[in-house]
């Protein structure tokens, strides 16, 4: 056998922390950044005495995702204990959901490179809390628990991806579009999103799937497609050097390009799981149900058709428009006060290119919404040229400042003033006589010559259109 | 009479119409603790110095003229059992693990009993985390019956019944999870009440099994209970299996004349395995009833054979798990090791006591794969099942009536060899924790020997009120609930 028979296998699991203001089982915040414990009490500590109680909005954050991702809705649910003993989890259990998750049999279409879309299958989706977190130090470990009871998602897919290509577009997509319910932030930097990814291999068209492998610690897209290619060569390594794929958890390892054997399984993890007598079934009414589907925010396939059809962006504009939800939100708000056509072409060829040179998030874009339609507006009433709006937004990427200032300070303003543009106008025709004859003879381009000649004598300044009309005018008068 | 030798609503009454100063009160508390307390050793942790400075603020807002409703108990001392978490106070279940644990909060339950201007005098003993009916487990030594020194006070809540019977806390909150009020109140001859499940927050009481576990009031009579009762009790938005109910006045149900009230009997099942002597009380006790017009009925727990193991399968099934988060990490007495996992069970194994490993053992094992249908799934199923066989049997009558224990106190290290069959005297007690009906244990008798015996009415959920009627009339005509004990010197 040989590389190219075998078919990789990808199932991804994906925990997401829900953008909730407290915590799942205690009012305390759920903000990011906060000094080392100091967003806990007695409750996600895990204090003796201490009682969960469910919030509610977190139910109603992963009954968005829910709806988004097509699945179906547990009128029935229930909280369960899953017991294991750690340093980072207080209570020496985590609050999950075993057998009856929230929802269930979801699914996601994604485009493959060819066009044709292919349609990856979500098996469940439950709500638990997240657990502390731990920093190993030479001599100690410390303990941090802001962390723990902060509400989580659990997605787990169908092994229905075939490559690392289909892993990575999921991947995006599915992140999207939580988004675009609001229910996370889905910042993969800051772990609000987190994919781990089960993948084994087979011959080529098998019905049986092979031994699967977990590995965690994936930080980013581009850590998600190495690890992909990685772990499947590794595992057709094993297997063709006639071992046996072990079935363990691994750590990916980006510095080194590696999977790494986290600690070996000899006994699998027997967490039993038993109801939470703590807490009480969730039950959801058909009007619950309705009134989130009905809030629910445009989701980025609909928001895809709304930018073609009606705002008639191209394809591939609308598509990139909508890959991150930061992108859509400047993207809507700029438009309420400029054309689409010119933000979107802004934002795609300008900003992105820029944001490049600085390896910049696009979070971390200085340049307002508001301050993009200024500056196309500008343009738009013709008080600079197409050409200085790029200049001027090159600053403004830089120093944040507004479009007129921008342009002020750079003495972009374009001339317009017909007498002031004439009298350029006429001392260049004046220094160039050979370009008039040209032009008197049937050269067409030598108008071009002049206009560029003002153009430059104006250093850039003038009104283009204005520069042409005039041009052609006095020369047709000669 | 002393301070110390009033009831809880004497003691109310006496300071609310300024006969007796809150500070009185107090102090008189404060010495007879000193006195006997050697003898008994009910208390761990005594914060006098609060209490003396509580008394002040007390008699302060009295000569003032603050407000007063029938829910304070302005200058009333108790005591709390020692799963009961206290701002500030050392909070121990009775466990090494915790013997320096001072808890950032306060329960529920301490909360309003401090609302109420009620005083706490110190947090008494019990088996570790709540585990046994002799309150031989303990990690700061035996608590001894008052009735007779050489006998344990029943458990869990043994301090309490302690404490409240020898005239050290007029009255006391303990919990009970298979009996823990009841069969120390049998014991000592006091009258608790385990509530309703859900009517008593579980906020702050150091979880044993959670489905199960409910705070009670332990106390001289039923009129201090229905008192205390209506301090505690309520909807507490911090558990979530506290009842979305407004609790009626329980002192409202002390009202005299039951005549036709149902007392059911089951003479069949309680049969096997009971003292002769407690047998004789519980057929005098019925005579009583009778005598007062209440109409005897027969019933027949079929299933109460079952009770024992279910409740010991669930009761271990959930310790097991709320007892994993003391693993020396974060508070509590932590033992060193290499590396995390024998820190972990270091701490545990140092930390725990005997009784306590056993559940852990047995609850882990029970849930553990491959046996969690046989065992935990199938105890929850004949759970069912012996609700509903209660239930049944209960729509027959207003009232059970039934021994609380199979016998009176036993010698302290009697049982020590066979827990076995200290789990099984709690027969009578589990139904009601099981089912999460209340049941209250009142003094009906002794022994030839100078005993107490207590006897259990069980009502269904939220019929308090049959229950307190019922004690109250029997209170009217006993006078068991009366008698002291007399401290003996030197045992």
């Amino acid at each position: 056998m040989s590389y190219k028979e075998f078919e990789t296998v990808i199932g991804l699991e994906i925990h997401c922390e829900l953008a909730t203001k407290s915590k799942i089982f205690c009012s305390c915040p759920t903000t990011f950044g906060a000094e080392e414990n100091e967003n806990v009490c007695p409750v996600c500590l895990g204090l003796p005495g201490t009682l969960p109680v469910l919030n509610s909005k977190v139910v109603e954050f992963a009954v968005r995702v829910g709806l988004a991702l097509n699945c179906e809705i547990s009128r029935r649910s229930k909280m369960d204990r899953k017991n294991y003993f750690y340093p980072d989890l207080p209570k020496a259990y985590q609050i999950s959901q075993y057998d009856e998750p929230l929802c269930k049999n979801g699914y996601l279409d994604i485009d493959l490179e060819d066009g044709t879309k292919k349609r990856i299958g979500i098996t469940r989706i439950h709500i638990e809390e997240d657990a502390g977190k731990l920093t190993h130090s030479f001599r100690s470990t410390l303990l941090d628990n802001n962390r723990c009871g902060v509400p989580l998602i659990e997605i787990v897919t169908e092994p229905d991806m075939r490559s690392a290509y289909e892993a990575e577009a999921f991947a995006r997509k599915i992140r999207s579009i939580i988004q675009a319910t609001g229910s996370s932030d889905c910042r993969m930097q800051e772990g609000s999103i987190r994919f781990d990814v089960n993948l084994s291999v087979m011959p080529k068209g098998s019905e049986v799937f092979g031994t699967r492998t977990e590995m965690k610690n994936l930080n980013s897209f581009r850590s998600l497609v190495r690890a992909v290619g990685y772990e499947s060569r590794r595992q057709e390594d094993v297997i063709l050097d006639g071992d046996e794929v072990i079935q363990e958890t691994r750590r990916w390892d980006d510095a080194k390009g590696m999977s790494i054997t986290m600690r070996s399984k000899e006994d699998a993890h027997d967490y039993r799981y038993f109801p939470d007598p703590d807490l009480v079934p969730i039950i959801l009414s058909e009007e619950y149900i309705k009134n989130i589907h009905d809030t629910l925010p445009e989701l980025p396939e609909a928001r895809l058709d709304r930018y073609m059809n009606e705002l008639s962006l191209t394809a591939f504009d609308a598509r990139q428009i909508t890959s991150e939800s930061e992108i859509t939100d400047f993207f809507e708000e700029a438009i309420k006060y400029a054309d689409a056509k010119s933000v979107a072409n802004f934002i795609i060829v300008d900003i992105f290119a820029l944001l490049k040179t600085t390896e910049e998030s696009f979070s971390e874009l200085k340049i307002t919404p508001l301050q993009l339609a200024e500056l196309i507006n500008m343009v738009k009433d013709e008080r600079i040229s197409v050409t200085a709006s790029k200049k001027a937004l090159g600053e403004m990427f830089v120093t944040g400042e507004d479009a007129l200032g921008a342009v002020e300070r750079l003495n972009l303003m374009q001339v317009s003033d017909t007498s002031a543009i004439e009298s350029i106008v006429r001392q260049v025709i004046a220094d160039n006589p050979k370009s008039v004859e040209d032009y008197k003879g049937g050269k067409k381009q030598a108008m071009g010559y002049i206009v560029g000649q003002v153009m430059r004598a104006s250093k850039g300044s003038a009104n283009p259109k204005v520069v042409n009309e005039l041009v052609g005018k006095i020369l047709s008068e000669m | 009479m002393q301070p110390y030798e009033m009831t809880a609503y004497e003691l109310k009454e006496a300071i609310v119409n300024k006969e007796l100063s809150a500070t009185e009160a107090v102090s008189s508390f404060i010495d007879r603790i000193e006195s006997v307390d050697g003898k008994i050793n009910a208390y761990i942790t005594t914060c006098f110095e609060e209490a003396m400075n509580n008394a002040v603020l007390q008699d302060k807002l009295i000569a003032e003229g603050s407000n007063m409703n029938n829910n304070y108990l302005p200058g009333v001392p108790y005591s709390l059992k020692d799963n009961i978490v206290t701002k500030d106070i050392r909070t121990t279940a009775s466990s090494k693990i915790l013997s320096n644990f001072i808890p950032p909060y306060s329960a529920h339950v301490y909360e309003k009993l401090k609302d109420s201007g009620a005083i706490l005098l110190g947090k008494v003993d019990m088996d570790e985390f709540a585990m046994g009916s002799t309150c031989e487990n303990s990690s700061f030594g035996t608590v001894r019956n008052p009735f007779d020194t050489t006998r344990v006070p029943g458990g869990s809540s043994g301090g309490s019944a302690a404490a409240v019977s020898a005239g050290m806390s007029s009255f006391s909150l303990g919990s009970d999870t298979g009996g823990s009020v009841r069969t120390p109140a049998s014991y000592c001859n006091l009258t608790a009440l385990k509530p309703t499940y859900g009517t008593v927050s579980r906020y702050g009481l150091i979880a044993y099994a959670s489905s199960l576990d409910q705070i009670g009031p332990v106390c001289r009579d039923i009129r201090d209970v229905a008192m205390v009762m209506n301090v505690i009790s309520g909807n507490d938005k911090r558990d979530t299996t506290s009842l979305q109910i407004t609790p009626p006045d329980y002192t409202s149900f002390l009202t005299e004349g039951i005549k036709g009230m149902k007392v059911g009997v089951d003479l069949k099942s309680v049969e096997s395995g009971l003292d002769s002597e407690v047998k004789e009380i519980y057929l005098k006790t019925i005579q009583t009833f009778r005598d007062m017009g209440c109409e005897i009925v027969e019933v027949d727990f079929s299933m109460i054979k079952y009770a024992v193991p279910v409740y010991y399968l669930v009761a271990c099934c959930e310790a097991s798990s709320n007892l994993a988060r003391f693993d020396g990490v974060r508070y509590g007495v932590r033992e060193s090791g290499n590396d995390i996992t024998s820190l972990i069970t270091n701490s545990r194994t140092k930390g725990f006591g005997e009784e306590v490993k056993r559940r852990i053992l047995l609850g882990t094992y029970a849930l553990s794969a491959g046996y969690y249908d046989k065992y935990y799934n199938q105890a929850l199923k004949v759970r069912r099942l012996i609700m509903e066989d209660f239930r049944n049997q209960l729509d027959k009558c207003d009232v059970f009536l039934c021994p609380t224990t199979t016998d009176a106190a036993y010698r302290i290290g009697e049982k020590n060899d066979d827990p076995m069959s200290l789990y099984l005297s709690d027969i009578f007690t589990v139904t009601a924790n099981l089912t999460g009906y209340p049941a209250a244990s009142f003094p009906a008798g002794f022994t030839k020997g100078g005993l107490p015996v207590g006897m259990q009415l069980t009502s269904k959920s939220l019929r308090e009120d049959n229950i307190i009627k019922a004690v109250y009339n029997y209170q009217c005509v006993t006078e068991y609930h009366k008698v002291r004990p007399e401290i003996k010197e030197g045992v």
